[in-house]
């Protein structure tokens, strides 16, 4: 059982909803990553998603946008990462951790490399936003290395397409909330608990819900029917321009754990 | 390399040129570009929808467009003939018009009341401003800050024809970012936008769909060569941004096996100086934009920033297709600088009385080179893809002219 399975089998055991933040890796502070980590874990974190920065994020909005070219700016990229998530490991054997960013940066830096280099670091899984279904092939040796593929599925995608989506998915589903990029703040809760409710009677994995989730009632409005909710813009929003650990670990507290306490409440 | 001998058979079902192409997109994108393909798909072999595009081509566009013999070019050049397809000719100035024209009838059938394009040199900007105003849609524009300034005249055009140019002030604030930013609009606004992108890049099927549109250009020069010369030209040329009005002249003569087909790259400041946007030439395999591709990228895969003094060739990346002739050897792709296309540009106006634009003086530049390497009763033919009017006040700042 991979370290994702067995985080979201404890949850379910436990009854609660998984808390899934994401953060630029690299920003504010290519210094910290590691603590902010950690901070995140300590918040409440059931497993963490680390944003691989990229030049042209095309389905993140501005706040991402921004994030990913101030770490580009401070040179991080996969190496780095892949150092961070080691260091992380030092600590913490047990959060799971997904890559997520866009192709280009697995495909340069070679995918047999890059999986080998990435399950020695520690990564479970990947969710690369522009390798559809479609594509995956690619990924083959990501697979064999034993990282899982995070899929995506969308309130446009169509019914057949779900069904092969839902038979595919490993890890945990991502159910994006809205047809938009990340960071948009409109979230219609009823449309998205029918189309949750349907993608978890087919889907085996759990299913996880990102895009729109910024705060504790957002998180708590979702918590009803999905395995996980994802929080990450309004999170990196919070961290931009922290310069030290220990602002950055204040802060993570402060967002997270109303959230947290919503989850738990539910 | 792949081994293949019938060049008219790409792309496959998935839009996969050899290794290149396919759909690289965020699963959001997945339903609507399964639903442009299949109306796209379908239309394509509609005899009434080809005979709309016709008409709209012929009355509209102005099509078909002259292939000229640049004779006191050729016999300044003292090398084999040179030969211009007019692409310049074509209303708003560029071939851009034959893909926006096919894409805003696609959209009028899908039933998409809002369209929406990105734009480098702001050609694709009017020439979707035009069609959006003959078809009665609303248009928005993504462009970016660095291209507002240097193509002005553009940026007014396409107000006056009712569009709404949006600033993309991201990244290199460059056509990519454009693409970029075009991308993000689709993604929120599915429901009811068209997106008409602007060269032979993107997810499948618009490598095909927009190569399907320029590719006229080929088919009447293809034509025209046999009856005004009684045979094809030795060798081709056009400048390559996305690549679309290049492959727009080679498709035709992608199985004529003789023709050598040379595609011009913008080498900007000069190969050597990483101040150029040379993709092929100079660039390597990666996935930009929602396709496979030659890209330039660092070693963590960010996509550098490009130079060129075209804002139409200044693009990281190039259409799949490209890629593929390239590996299959059946094209070169090679680079011209900024000072070489500029002083092509001179010559051209000067011995022809033709202002091209900067993008397609890198053709005129390739055109002239390769014309010494003929003989004189040789043929070149350079796909002219548009007009320079819209560069006058770039030209003018580089001589240090006020005007
Ligand atoms: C006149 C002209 N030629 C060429 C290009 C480059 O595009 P492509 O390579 O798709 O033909 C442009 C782009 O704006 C253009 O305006």
């Amino acid at each position: 059982m991979s370290r994702i399975d067995r985080r979201f089998a404890a949850l379910k055991a436990a009854g609660r909803t998984g808390l899934i933040p994401f953060v630029t890796a690299g920003d504010p502070s290519p210094q910290h990553v590691v603590a902010l980590m950690h901070a995140l874990v300590d918040a409440g974190a059931d497993l963490i998603e680390l944003g691989v920065p990229f030049s042209d994020p095309m389905a993140d909005g501005p706040v991402i946008q921004h994030a990913s070219e101030r770490a580009i700016a401070k040179g991080v990229g996969l190496n780095e990462v892949l150092g961070w998530v080691a260091r992380f490991r030092q600590r913490d054997a047990e959060t799971p951790i997904v890559l997520m960013g866009y192709l280009n940066p697995v495909e340069i830096h070679g995918y047999a490399r890059f999986a080998q280099e990435a399950v020695q670091a520690g990564v479970d899984g990947v969710l690369l936003v522009d390798c559809p279904l479609e594509e995956a092939a690619v990924l083959q040796p990501l697979r064999e290395a034993g990282l899982q593929q995070i899929l995506l599925a969308a309130p446009t995608t169509a019914p057949v397409r779900m069904a092969q989506l839902c038979g595919s998915a490993e890890g945990f589903l991502y159910y994006v909330s809205f047809a938009g990029i990340t960071g948009a703040a409109h979230l219609s809760t009823g449309d998205i608990a029918a189309r949750v409710a349907d993608i978890r009677a087919h889907a085996k994995a759990p299913v996880a819900v990102g895009f729109g989730i910024r705060d504790a009632a957002s998180a708590k409005a979702i918590a009803g029917f999905a395995d996980a909710v994802v929080i990450g813009s309004a999170l990196v929003e919070r961290l931009a321009g922290a310069t030290d650990a220990e602002e950055m670990t204040m802060r993570v507290h402060a967002f997270l754990a109303p959230i947290r306490s919503a989850l738990d409440a539910h | 390399m792949p081994t293949i001998d019938d060049f008219h058979a790409w792309p496959d079902v998935h839009g996969r040129f050899g290794n290149y192409g396919g759909s690289y997109v965020a699963e959001t994108l997945m339903a609507p570009l399964a639903e442009l393909s299949e109306a796209y798909l379908r239309l394509r072999d509609d005899p009434e929808f080809i005979a709309e595009l016709d008409r709209d081509l012929k009355h509209y566009v102005g099509r078909p467009s002259p292939v000229y013999h640049a004779e006191r070019l050729s016999q300044h050049v003292g090398g084999a003939r040179i030969l211009f397809k007019r692409e310049d000719l074509n209303h708003t100035g560029a071939h851009k018009i034959n893909n926006t024209v096919g894409q805003a009838l696609v959209a009028k059938r899908m039933g998409k009341p809002r369209i929406i394009a990105e734009t480098g040199a702001g050609q694709h900007g009017v020439a979707s401003a035009t069609v959006a105003a003959r078809l009665g849609l609303k248009c928005v524009v993504y462009m970016g800050a660095v291209d507002i300034e240097r193509q002005k005249i553009n940026v007014y055009r396409m107000k006056l024809l009712g569009a709404e140019v949006v600033p993309v002030t991201s990244g290199s604030k460059t056509l990519k970012d454009a693409l970029n930013e075009a991308m993000r609009d689709w993604v929120t606004h599915v429901a009811d936008t068209f997106y008409i992108i602007g060269t032979v890049a993107g997810p499948h099927p618009y490598p095909l769909m927009v190569r399907d549109f320029n590719a006229i250009v080929g088919r009447e020069a293809r034509a025209q060569m046999l009856e005004q010369y009684g045979r094809l030209p030795d060798v081709l040329t056009a400048c390559v941004g996305g690549g679309s009005n290049a492959i727009g002249l080679f498709h035709a003569f992608l199985n004529d096996a003789d023709v050598r087909i040379v595609g011009a790259e913008a080498a900007g400041e000069g190969i050597a100086t990483g101040h150029h946007a040379a993709s092929l030439a100079a660039g390597r395999p990666g996935v930009l934009h929602g396709n496979r591709t030659y890209v330039l990228c660092d070693d963590n895969g960010q996509i550098t920033e490009t130079h060129s003094i075209s804002a139409g060739l200044d693009y990281p990346g190039v259409g799949p297709e490209h890629a593929f002739l390239k590996d299959a050897g059946r094209a070169e792709y090679v680079g011209v600088t900024d000072d070489e296309a500029m002083e092509a540009f001179h010559l051209l106006a000067r011995t022809e009385g033709i202002l091209a634009a900067l993008e397609s003086s890198h053709a005129v530049a390739q055109a002239i080179k390769l014309a010494r390497e003929y003989p004189k009763d040789g043929i070149v033919l350079c796909n002219l893809s548009g007009r320079g009017d819209k560069d006058v006040h770039t030209i003018a700042a580089r001589e240090g002219v006020e005007v």
